[in-house]
């Protein structure tokens, strides 16, 4: 069986990204065809945390975070349903005097983006949120943060993507990609022939086989995140959690559950699969414990992983390829790529159809992991507006 | 395997199927260890009361009281030969090590070898008040009556769609509670056309007609091809109606309702390893695959009993037996090939009266079919046949994974084991297709729930 399809636009991966890159191009009046090698949403847009935070970023990242916040202001009107968007709020815990020093430093660095974080001494946190372990001495508060729930977003994007024209082509692998006279020739499982204008690479964990394809290999690593949720408890997480370190994080859904997560799962051979490792589930319980105590009779009823591609900065690539015209990549998000896939989606439209976008990505260039970069060929006209300095705080 | 030591074999499960695989390993010499979610060897069918309620064994286990005082004796009579760890479960089993929860704490056991035997639980399909406090599976009233000695309720009716009815009718009636009603929703035809088939294994069709003889004794004959049942009742069961096979309404009051149709294979463990699963169109279920020796599609699990296909008590025994004597074959010792022959002739007759005694009690579609709009499938999360089906087409889902991120059926405390067959059925008709086209609920784990506070320990 073999089938040849012809479009504007074929994006490798049918992430949230991947998928909202491809609403916002057919709307655009473009083709598009969207290849996914097992559902839509199954892979890190689908079993990730759920957290909507823009606290803890690089900073960098925040103007786009910033974006995207005003996405999910209106994503549900958008997506035509309800993906469980809760302003919570997300509070990032201190453990020490050097985790407060810390926050206080990003707090500062944070605000010159627009991101207003409120700083929380050791009484002041434990009064507003008495339920905490006594090892927290201090927080800070980004208010209009949140949670929602991964596994309704990407596929609410995947039938968005089908209502409006996109091909989906699901539990397809993208075999081959080269590039033709006029664009590009994607040799896909099935017998699929793709041929396009423009690619997207929006793979995932396995982006780096399309970047690698053009000359692009990226040091891409699999991340897999260890989470627990508990059965349903009387509401009183009231915040999203975060830690100085990242080693644990904890939120509550309304209707009871607590998720929570820290350490790495396995993951198998071919970056697809994750499971969950007991000892990290363990430790990740013990952790928990700490900061928030009254979890202790609660019970774990799932434990669970997923494969997101990690870059060795923790910062994604998103941009034009440095070696083929027409190649765009949105990949390595680091684990922290819920809360921008929206943003990315407009984004990678704005690349394809106007040449550039008013997002900064220049810092998320691929060219930072190709040493002769600035030697290689590169797709006229693609530029970021830099509003903020770039700027880089570790933290 | 460290060629210096001996081969780490474990076995999970104490009924019949992983007694009699412990014992079959032990006499070859090796030494297994043995683990189990219960205090007291004898898995559910052979349960046994807490230490200090016992009972005598006629009065638990009837016509089986030998057989459950042989496999009782068992682990007294290996002593030192099997490492038993009772009150034990294992919640996850990654690679070649298992996590268990015991007494202690957790902790990881690594395995060379592996016998599954995890048995199987009611399989339960929602009715009109099925939820309602005082509504019991058959398994659970038949639990109560041997762990604790209690019947589920003064009055009680009973239904089923699988031979456990006229067991536990009798086993009520003899333990002397009221037994106002005994329902079958399979019909009456298929146990009579599947005679010959059934024969296979005389002994337990001469039981089964003593049951049922009992039963019409004592008064309460058990009434097949019920159509529909309901239960009900203002916050606890009050009564139980259904429509008889002339379709009738009938209503009696009661205080107890035990009802489940049939059973399911307890396999999240074989799942977590990876073996390979198979759709059973008889029983219409999932269960993984394995060779009539009990070998899986891994070289290194082997499945016996309940827990890789409904086969009862009897073929539970000889499977475990059989599944042992592979495995000490794949270690390169010697093996009684007679006794080889022997087992696999008493499984080939218990398979031919399996298949008639699945034909005599059918898989009641029309149950299944009559789930309400407006009745809970997923009790945990609270999700209705209703939500289901919307989903399934507005939402165009066509596999079960995908119905339960979207809907959270499935998602709650007993990941799906208990609604995960319904849901299956509800997802398949409302789509129009087999249900075996919709697949199965991937198991993660725990394979059931641990307290956070257990990682302090």
């Amino acid at each position: 069986m073999s089938e040849r399809i012809e479009v504007d636009v074929a994006i490798a991966g049918g992430g949230t990204a991947a998928l909202a890159a491809a609403v916002a191009l057919k709307r655009a009046g473009l083709s598009v065809a969207v290849i996914e090698k097992r559902v839509c949403g199954a892979g890190a847009s689908g079993v990730n945390f759920g957290g909507v935070r823009r606290q803890g970023r690089e900073l960098v990242e925040l103007p786009l975070a910033n974006r995207s916040r005003l996405l999910w202001e209106g994503l549900n009107e958008f997506l035509g349903e309800d993906v469980e968007f809760d302003v919570s709020g997300h509070i990032k815990l201190a453990r020490s005097d050097a985790d407060m020093a810390e926050l206080e430093r990003y707090a500062e660095a944070a605000r010159a983006y627009g991101l207003d974080l409120t700083l929380l001494g050791a009484n002041a946190v434990h009064a507003e949120l008495p339920w905490l372990g006594e090892k927290v001495v201090g927080a800070s508060l980004s208010p209009t943060d949140g949670q929602a729930n991964p596994r309704v977003v990407g596929p609410a994007f995947a039938r968005l993507a089908r209502r409006v024209g996109v091909i989906v082509r699901e539990h397809t692998t993208v075999v081959s990609a080269t590039t033709t006279g006029h664009g590009f020739e994607i040799e896909a499982s099935g017998g699929l022939t793709v041929t396009s204008r423009y690619l997207i690479n929006a793979s995932g964990a396995g982006s780096n086989l399309l970047a690698e394809a053009f000359g692009e290999p990226v040091p891409l690593t699999p991340l897999t995140p260890n989470m627990l949720v508990t059965e349903p408890l009387p509401y009183f997480v009231s915040r999203s959690i975060g830690v100085c370190g990242g080693d644990v994080y904890v939120r509550q859904i309304r209707r009871g559950n607590v998720i929570f997560g820290g350490g790495k799962g396995w993951f198998d051979a071919d970056h697809t699969f994750a499971r969950p490792v007991s000892e990290q589930s363990i430790d990740g319980m013990i952790r928990t414990l700490q900061l928030v105590p009254g979890l202790a009779e609660a019970r774990v009823i799932r434990t669970w992983s997923g494969v997101d591609g990690q870059m060795p900065d923790h910062i994604p690539v998103i941009g034009s390829s440095s070696t083929t015209p027409g190649l765009f990549h949105a990949f390595g998000f680091s684990g922290h790529g819920f809360q921008l896939g929206p943003v990315i989606g407009i984004i990678l439209s704005e690349l394809v159809l106007d040449g550039r976008t008013e997002s900064p990505i220049e810092p998320f260039s691929i060219t930072r992991f190709v040493g002769d970069a600035g030697e290689a060929p590169r797709f006229a006209g693609v530029t970021g507006e830099s509003a903020e300095p770039p700027a880089h705080v570790e933290h | 395997m460290n060629a210096t030591s001996s081969p780490r074999i474990v076995v999970v499960g104490a009924g019949p199927a992983g007694l009699r695989a412990v014992a079959t390993l032990a006499e070859a010499g090796l030494k297994p260890t043995l683990i189990d979610e219960a205090r007291r060897p004898g898995g559910q069918i052979y349960r046994q009361p807490p230490a200090g309620a016992d009972r005598p064994a006629e009065a638990l286990y009837g016509f089986e009281a030998g057989k459950a005082r042989a496999l009782h004796g068992l682990l007294d009579r290996l002593g030192a030969a099997v490492d038993h760890r009772p009150e034990t479960l294992v919640w996850n089993l990654f690679d070649a090590s298992l996590d268990l929860l015991g007494p202690n704490g957790f902790e990881t056991v690594g395995f060379d070898r592996l016998v599954l035997a995890t048995g199987a639980m009611d399989r339960i399909l929602p009715f009109p008040g099925w939820t309602l406090p005082g509504v019991y599976t058959l398994g659970a009233a038949q639990i109560a009556l041997k762990a604790q000695g209690v019947a589920i309720g003064r009055r009680v009716a009973l239904v089923g769609a699988g031979p456990l009815l006229p067991l536990v009718v009798h086993q009520y009636l003899k333990a002397g509670a009221e037994v106002v009603a005994a329902l079958d929703v399979t019909p009456l035809g298929p146990k009579i056309r599947n005679i010959f088939g059934l024969l296979a294994e005389p002994a337990t069709v001469a039981k089964g007609v003593w049951y049922t003889l009992r039963n019409l004794l004592a008064g309460r004959p058990i009434r097949s091809s019920v159509r529909a049942i309901r239960v009900e009742g203002d916050g606890r069961v009050e009564a139980l109606a259904w429509t008889d096979a002339a379709g009738r309404e009938h209503r009696i009051a009661c205080d107890a309702v035990g009802a489940s149709f049939g059973l399911r294979s307890e396999a999240q463990l074989a799942d977590l390893a990876g073996c390979r699963f198979g759709f059973d169109a008889v029983t219409r279920q999932w269960i993984p695959v394995h060779s009539a020796a009990g070998r899986s599609s891994r070289a290194d699990v082997y499945l016996a009993g309940d827990g890789a296909g409904i086969g009862g008590a009897d073929a539970a025994e000889l499977q475990g037996e059989r599944a042992a004597l592979a495995l000490v074959e794949d270690l390169g010792r010697p093996v009684d090939g007679g006794r080889v022959a022997d087992l696999e002739r008493a499984l080939a007759r218990q398979r031919r009266f399996r298949a008639a005694l699945e034909a005599a009690y059918p898989f009641p579609t029309h149950i299944a079919a009559a789930i309400g709009d407006d009745e809970i499938v997923c009790r945990c999360e609270g999700i209705t046949a209703g939500t289901l089906r919307r989903t399934a087409i507005d939402r165009d889902v066509a596999e079960m994974n995908r119905l339960k991120a979207l809907t959270r059926c499935g998602m709650g405390r007993c990941q799906g084991r208990v609604c995960g067959q319904a849901a299956a059925e509800v997802l398949a008709a409302a789509r129009g297709v087999e249900v075996e086209a919709v697949g199965r609920l991937r198991g993660n784990p725990p394979i059931k729930p641990i307290a956070v506070k257990e990682a302090l320990r």
